[in-house]
C-alpha cells in the first residue's frame, strides 16, 4: 500500500511539472494557434540558465532564479520575432515544423555550452524529509507541488480580471474581432511566448532542483502532449489537470508493470496509449473547445 | 528540343504525361545515365553516401505522397520504416530470399501505418500530427523491448542482401540494387499522383469537406494514402537494414521522422522532384559539416567536441531558414530558375 501512495506522490510532483510545462504550451496554442514542440526545450534552458548563474557565477539562488525569469522574457520575444512571426497565417505544418527547427537549435545551444553531462543544482532546500499523512515526502517535492499550484492560481486570476489577460482571450477567441477593438495581436503574440517561457523556466529550475539536468530534458516537451490532449488544447484548467492526472497514471502504470509484467520503461510509453485512447474516444479532451464544421 | 515558351495543351491527356517535352526526356535519360556510371567514378565513400541517398528518396518520396499530396501530417514516417526493416531483416534471417523480404517488409510496414491511420478518419492537423508522435513512440518503445523479434538494445545483425546467389555486398553493387529499388520508387509515387487515386489525395488536402462533397471516400482514400507511403517507407527500411548489415532502435527514433519531414519541407511539400532535392540535401548536410568541421579543425582544435551539437543546431536553422524565407522548398526554386533561362535573355 505505502508503494502505491508513494508512486501516487511522485506521480503528482511530476504531474505538477507536466502542468506547469502544459500550461506554457496552452498559453501559446490559445493565443497564437501554434503547436509548440519546443516547450520542453525552453525548459531545458530555463534550467541550464539558473544553473550556470547558481553556480558557475555564484550567485544567490533566489537572484539567480528572477534573473532566470528576465532572461526566458527576452528568449520568448526573440524567438517570438524572429521565427514564429513570419509564419503566421502559414499551414499548420510549417509551424509545426518551425518548432521542431527550433528544439534543434535550442537542444544544440545547450550541449555546445553546458556539454551533455548530468548538472547537480546546489542544496536549497533542506533535505530532511516532512512527513505527511505518515510518508515522508521531500521538502523540494512540496515545494514544487506548491510553487505549481500557486503559478496557476496567479495565472487564472490574471486571464480572468486584468486587463491584459482579457486581452489576450480575446485574440484567442477570435483575432479579427480583437484586433477591430484595438488589440495589438502582435503584442498579444509576444507577450504569451514570454509567458510561456517564464512558466517553462519555473518547471526547468524545480526540475533542476529534483533530479538535476542533463541535455535529454527537452524531451520532457513530449510528455506535455498527452497532458494538453486530455485536457483540451486551450484549456488551462484542463492543463492543469490533464499534467496531474498523466503524471500519476504514468508512475503508477510504470510501478504496476514493473512488480506484475516484468516490464521495464512503461513509463515512457504510457502516456502515450493513453493519448492514443483519448484521441480515438473524445479527440477535444476534458475542457477542450470542440471544433464544429460547417458546409 | 523545341523551342516553346509556354505550355499548351489540347487534350488533358497531354496535360497529365509526366515528360512534357522531348528535351525533358533526353535530361532524365542523361540524368540516369550518369547515375548509372556514377560508381565508375565515385570513391567508395561518395559510393556509400549516394547509397544513403538513394534510401532517403525513397523515405522522403513515400513521405510526400502522404504529407504534400494527401495533407495528412505524420511524425512517425521513421517508426514505418523501422517496422519494415525489423521485418525484412527477421524474414532473411529465416530464409526468406531478399526480394520477398522487402516486400514482406514493405506489407508490415503498410499494416502498421493503415492501424496508426485510423484515428485520421477523425482527426485533422493538429491532432493527427500528436496521434503520429504516439505511434512513433509507440513503436519505439516495442522495437526496444520486443525482444525476441527485435533483438531489443543489442538489435539484429543481417547479412548482406542476396538476390538469385548473386551477393551485393559492396558499396559499389549496392549501389546498383538500391538504384534499381529508388527510380521505380520515385516513378510510382509519380505515376500514383497522376491516377483518380492522386487527384483524390489532392482534393483531400485542398479542403476535405469538399473532397467528399464530390464524392470522394475520406476514410477510404486517407487510408490508402496511410498503406501506400508505409509500404514505400518499409521498403526504404528493409533497404536501410540490409544496407548496414544492423538494425537496431536508436536508428528509427523520432529524429528520423522529423529529419524526413525536414526533406519534404526542404525539398517542397507535394513534388516528387523536391522530395528528391530534399532527401539529398538533408543527406549531405552532416557530410558537408564533417568535410568543413575537418577543415577546419586545424584552427580550432576542439570543434570536434561540439560537433555533434553544433550539427543538431545547423539543422534545425537550415530547416527554420527553408520555412521562413522559401516554404515553397527547393522544387519551387528551381521551377523559378527553369522559368528564368525559359526566356533568357530577354526578362519578359
Amino acid at each position: 500500500m505505502e508503494y502505491y501512495l508513494q508512486l501516487l506522490i511522485n506521480g503528482l510532483v511530476v504531474g505538477g511539472i507536466y502542468s506547469l510545462v502544459a500550461l506554457g504550451f496552452v498559453i501559446i496554442y490559445k493565443a497564437t494557434q501554434v503547436v509548440n514542440f519546443a516547450q520542453g526545450e525552453l525548459v531545458m534552458v530555463g534550467a541550464y540558465v539558473c544553473f550556470s548563474l547558481t553556480v558557475q557565477f555564484n550567485i544567490p539562488f533566489v537572484w539567480a532564479f528572477l534573473l532566470t525569469l528576465g532572461f526566458s522574457v527576452l528568449l520568448g520575444l526573440l524567438v517570438e520575432r524572429l521565427a514564429l512571426r513570419p509564419l503566421i497565417g502559414e499551414s499548420i505544418i510549417s509551424v509545426i515544423m518551425v518548432t521542431i527547427g527550433l528544439s534543434s537549435i535550442l537542444r544544440s545551444l545547450v550541449q555546445v555550452f553546458w556539454g551533455t553531462q548530468i548538472k547537480v543544482y546546489p542544496q536549497v532546500l533542506p533535505v530532511e524529509p516532512v512527513v505527511i499523512a505518515g510518508l515522508p515526502v521531500a521538502p523540494v517535492y512540496l515545494a514544487a507541488f506548491v510553487l505549481s499550484a500557486l503559478l496557476f492560481g496567479i495565472f487564472s486570476l490574471f486571464f480572468k480580471y486584468s486587463r491584459l489577460g482579457i486581452a489576450m482571450r480575446a485574440t484567442a477567441f477570435d483575432q479579427q474581432a480583437a484586433q477591430s477593438m484595438g488589440i495589438g495581436i502582435r503584442n498579444i503574440f509576444a507577450m504569451s511566448w514570454c509567458i510561456a517561457c517564464v512558466v517553462s523556466a519555473v518547471g526547468g529550475v524545480i526540475l533542476g532542483n529534483i533530479n538535476g539536468i542533463n541535455s535529454q530534458l527537452g524531451y520532457l516537451g513530449l510528455k506535455v502532449f498527452p497532458a494538453v490532449i486530455l485536457g483540451g488544447l486551450d484549456s488551462l484548467l484542463g492543463a492543469a489537470l490533464g499534467g496531474l492526472i498523466i503524471g500519476v497514471l504514468e508512475n503508477l502504470c510504470d510501478g504496476l508493470a514493473k512488480e506484475f509484467l516484468g516490464l521495464s520503461g512503461v513509463r515512457e510509453v504510457a502516456a502515450f496509449v493513453v493519448l492514443v485512447v483519448i484521441l480515438m474516444i473524445k479527440p477535444y479532451g476534458l475542457f477542450g473547445t470542440e471544433e464544429i464544421e460547417r458546409v | 528540343m523545341q523551342g516553346k515558351c509556354g505550355l499548351f495543351f489540347t487534350t488533358y491527356a497531354q496535360e497529365a504525361r509526366i515528360f512534357q517535352s522531348g528535351f525533358q526526356k533526353a535530361c532524365v535519360a542523361a540524368f540516369l545515365v550518369v547515375l548509372v556510371a556514377g560508381p565508375l567514378v565515385l570513391d567508395t565513400y561518395l559510393t556509400s553516401v549516394m547509397n544513403l541517398i538513394f534510401i532517403a528518396v525513397i523515405g522522403a518520396v513515400s513521405l510526400n505522397l502522404l504529407t504534400g499530396v494527401c495533407g495528412q501530417i505524420s511524425l512517425g514516417h521513421g517508426a514505418f520504416l523501422g517496422v519494415g526493416a525489423y521485418t525484412a531483416a527477421q524474414c532473411t534471417l529465416h530464409g526468406v530470399p531478399f526480394p520477398l523480404a522487402l516486400v514482406l517488409g514493405g506489407l508490415a510496414a503498410a499494416l502498421a501505418g493503415m492501424v496508426f491511420g485510423l484515428p485520421s478518419l477523425r482527426l485533422k492537423g493538429i491532432y493527427l500530427a500528436i496521434a503520429t508522435l504516439a505511434a512513433q513512440l509507440v513503436l519505439e518503445y516495442v522495437f526496444l523491448h520486443w525482444e525476441v523479434l527485435t533483438g531489443g538494445s543489442n538489435g539484429l545483425l543481417v547479412e548482406a542482401p542476396q538476390v538469385f546467389g548473386y551477393a551485393f555486398d559492396t558499396d559499389a553493387k549496392l549501389y546498383y540494387l538500391l538504384l534499381a529499388v529508388a527510380a521505380p520508387s520515385v516513378l510510382m509515387v509519380s505515376n500514383i499522383i497522376r491516377t483518380k487515386y492522386g487527384r483524390a489525395f489532392v482534393a483531400i488536402r485542398d479542403f476535405h469537406l469538399s473532397a467528399e462533397i464530390v464524392g470522394v471516400n475520406l476514410f477510404g482514400y486517407k487510408l490508402a494514402a496511410f498503406g501506400v507511403s508505409s509500404f514505400l517507407a518499409g521498403v526504404a527500411g528493409g533497404l536501410w537494414a540490409h544496407y548496414t548489415m544492423y538494425v537496431s532502435a536508436e536508428q528509427f527514433n523520432i529524429g528520423l521522422s522529423i529529419s524526413y519531414l525536414a526533406m519534404i519541407i526542404i525539398g517542397g511539400l507535394g513534388s516528387v522532384l523536391g522530395s528528391v532535392m530534399g532527401a539529398v540535401f538533408i543527406t549531405l548536410l552532416p557530410e558537408v559539416l564533417n568535410f568543413l568541421a575537418a577543415a577546419a579543425g586545424g584552427f580550432f582544435p576542439d570543434l570536434s567536441t561540439v560537433l555533434v551539437g553544433l550539427r543538431q543546431g545547423v539543422f534545425g536553422l537550415v530547416l527554420v531558414l527553408f520555412l521562413i524565407f522559401e516554404p515553397e522548398g527547393l522544387a519551387h526554386r528551381w521551377r523559378l530558375v527553369r522559368a528564368y533561362w525559359k526566356l533568357y535573355p530577354f526578362a519578359y
